[in-house]
């Protein structure tokens, strides 16, 4: 009599699981968003070198899918991207931002698959940021970035979360092409990249990172070893005499620290790090403050005023645009319907006093899933700047769907 | 004559600490107020955690209307303020922007914040408590939760909310950077439910008045309104909260309130 208690029970107990397990996958529908928008790049100087322009179209879209199954605890993502663009070859490209599948357990997650991570608290140099390459052709600003294929198992503890990186495979930077502003005389030859180690674009990455919180205090500390994110531009003459500008990858070790403090209206930030790559050896600091004034004028608008400064050890405006130079920013976040937003910042070199550079990024929603954004950049007229003639306004209009 | 400065001395010295403490200068009224809010937050402990949904509605003053989705997750804290994660549905740009806060009566506020399409965790100033909260007639320190410890409490009398009977109750905050010099609630004398809420700005002029509608209860003992008014007697801007799909005991726990969580929420 206990015997068939007992077996009727496990087989209550039994079934749901079992049907939970074949139906969970499809009892929640997949989850489809997305944008598309135009965008106008418009310069104000007439282009430097042959096959430039003077106005660049293009269209974008990117789309997003998403399941999830056992309860949220495993879920796919999925976000490909494409970007075409009226001239520029190189521009029109197409990039799976995402294909993470995540797992999450009782302290620990799991992500494998194509995936983005960011580290760092600066706004203008994102120093110590180094998972993802960035997609530069799409916008100057850093932010693009193309999707890195990793595993990362993230170790949730009291002391602070570790998180371990094996990334399988290399991103090259995206370059502007022949028929591109934002570039030197020579087009970068994206074709013909040349790497230190012999697996080339397939070296194994590897990061750890730990991170915590201290009441006011944020910080993460990690260690990167592998390909260097920023190449070395060669110039290389061909077999037939042509000359072409070939994009370096040497192997690097790196260790990397960034800090935040948070008090009251005061985020004191730094970023650090330690670089030991081909050539050198070397230290870079990139850190300053944000100040938040609430509610200026009586109004709803926060007024954040941004100071950072940046040094690099090599001291070479070629190697790092920040190699001495302090940043001046003020950022307004109108609290409005329309979340509307404006960074406008001043990049002033302190070796070279003609060198620096200022921009703007505003956006702001327009009715319920419009958003039209605007990023104006001015360059100063310098030798070491060799996109000095390329001041332009970028507006760009997308629908969220 | 030298007794009588020092008994000079010592009436100062208790003058000058009834002006600075207010506890020196409780009298009845404060007494009452203090009572009533002791057992506004006593009605309401226990909850553990919860979760909701709500939309929010913004209407300018010629009526046009914006819209959010909003999920809210929340732990209680013993003896601190509650955990609370936000999660944006909508605006579909903002989709998947969440907002993690740890409260403290007093002390400030633990804040941060998700861009998902910068993959990027911000911590933020808490200075911020008198802001807008997306855009809307709410600000951060209207939505946080009720601690006894932030406000000092005067009674005012009673009067009619609806059918019920109300305690009209003063509170001035004592936490710092409030938007407001007092907030004056309507409290009923059967459940301790707020049912509505006068903010008076840093001028001392009425600035929002705050309704709450249909109040339900769950788990036999916590009362939620299904919706919240906010109405800007100086913009002539209003703000409406409708929640729905109220749940308690979900089995939220502190893992569920972190960094981490923060980056995944869908």
């Amino acid at each position: 009599m206990d015997f068939w208690v007992k077996q009727i029970r496990q087989g209550h107990r039994l079934y749901p699981l079992v049907a939970l397990m074949v139906l969970s996958p499809f009892s929640q529908a997949l989850e489809v968003n997305g944008k598309v928008g135009v965008s106008a790049l418009l310069f104000q100087h007439a282009p430097l070198y042959d096959k430039q322009h003077r106005q660049q179209w293009s269209a974008l879209a990117e789309l997003e899918f998403y399941h999830s199954w056992n309860d949220d605890q495993d879920s796919i993502l999925f976000k490909p991207y494409a970007r075409v663009d009226q001239h520029d070859s190189e521009r029109s490209h197409f990039d799976i931002r995402e294909l993470m599948w995540l797992h999450v357990g009782e302290d620990w997650e799991l992500r494998t698959g194509i995936g983005k991570v960011f580290w760092g608290v600066n706004e203008a140099n994102h120093l110590v940021d180094i998972i993802n390459q960035d997609d530069q052709v799409d916008d100057i600003s850093g932010d693009p970035k193309l999707g890195q294929p990793m595993v990362n198992l993230s170790l949730i503890r009291d002391w602070g979360t570790v998180d371990l990186f094996v990334l399988p495979g290399f991103r090259e930077r995206t370059f502007p092409g022949e028929e591109g502003r934002l570039r030197g005389p020579l087009a970068v030859d994206t074709d013909h990249a040349e790497y230190e180690s012999s697996a080339e674009n397939k070296h194994v990455d590897f990061a750890l990172r730990w991170s915590h919180t201290f009441d006011d205090y944020d910080m993460g500390l990690y260690y990167f070893r592998g390909t260097n994110r920023d190449p070395r531009l060669m110039v290389k003459q061909t077999s037939s005499g042509e000359i072409s500008l070939i994009p370096y990858y040497d192997q690097i070790d790196q260790f990397g620290l960034d800090f935040q403090a948070t008090l009251e209206a005061w985020l004191w930030k730094l970023e650090a790090l330690h670089r030991k790559d081909e050539f050198d050896s070397f230290a870079a600091v990139s850190g300053g403050f944000e100040y938040t004034f609430v509610g200026i004028m009586e109004s709803a608008t926060d007024l954040g005023i941004i100071m950072e400064y940046s040094w690099d050890e090599r001291a070479d405006p070629a190697l790092n645009q920040f190699q001495n130079d302090v940043m001046f920013g003020a950022r307004f976040a109108f609290n409005d319907a329309q979340s509307t937003e404006i960074l406008a910042g001043l990049v002033q070199d302190l070796d070279y006093s003609e060198l620096r550079s200022f921009q703007i990024e505003a956006s702001r929603r327009l009715g319920e899933d419009w958003k039209l954004s605007l990023e104006l950049r001015l360059f100063s007229d310098h030798e070491l700047n060799p996109i000095s003639d390329d001041d332009h306004l970028q507006l760009t209009l997308e629908k969220y769907f | 004559m030298k007794l009588l400065q020092r008994s000079q001395i010592t009436l100062s010295i208790i003058l000058a600490l009834a002006l600075v403490s207010p506890l020196a200068l409780a009298g009845p009224a404060e007494d009452k107020g203090l009572e009533i809010a002791k057992q506004r937050k006593l009605r309401d402990q226990g909850w553990g955690d919860s979760q909701a949904e709500m939309i929010m509605i913004l209407r300018n003053k010629s009526g046009q209307e914006s819209k959010r989705d909003i999920r809210i997750k929340n732990l209680e804290v013993d003896n601190d303020g509650d955990k609370g994660l936000t999660i944006f549905d909508r605006p579909r740009d903002v989709k998947g922007t969440a907002f993690l806060s740890f409260s403290h009566p007093l002390g400030n506020d633990d804040q941060w914040l998700y861009l998902p399409a910068l993959k990027r965790v911000k911590r933020i100033s808490s200075k911020n408590k008198s802001g807008p909260f997306m855009g809307s007639e709410f600000a951060y320190e209207d939505l946080s939760s009720f601690e006894i410890e932030k406000y000092s409490y005067k009674y005012l009398g009673d009067e009619k909310c609806g059918a019920l009977n109300c305690f009209k109750v003063e509170n001035t905050p004592l936490y710092k950077h409030s938007g407001y010099t007092k907030i004056i609630t309507w409290i009923d004398d059967q459940e301790y439910r707020v049912h509505k809420a006068e903010y008076y700005d840093r001028k001392s002029s009425l600035l929002k008045t705050l309704t709450f509608i249909e109040y339900k209860q769950y788990k036999n003992k916590f009362w939620r309104a299904d919706q919240y008014m906010m109405n800007n007697h100086q913009t002539g801007k209003s703000t409406q909260l409708d929640w729905k799909n109220y749940k308690f005991s979900v089995g939220l726990t502190d893992k569920d309130f972190n960094k981490n969580t923060l980056k995944r929420v869908r």
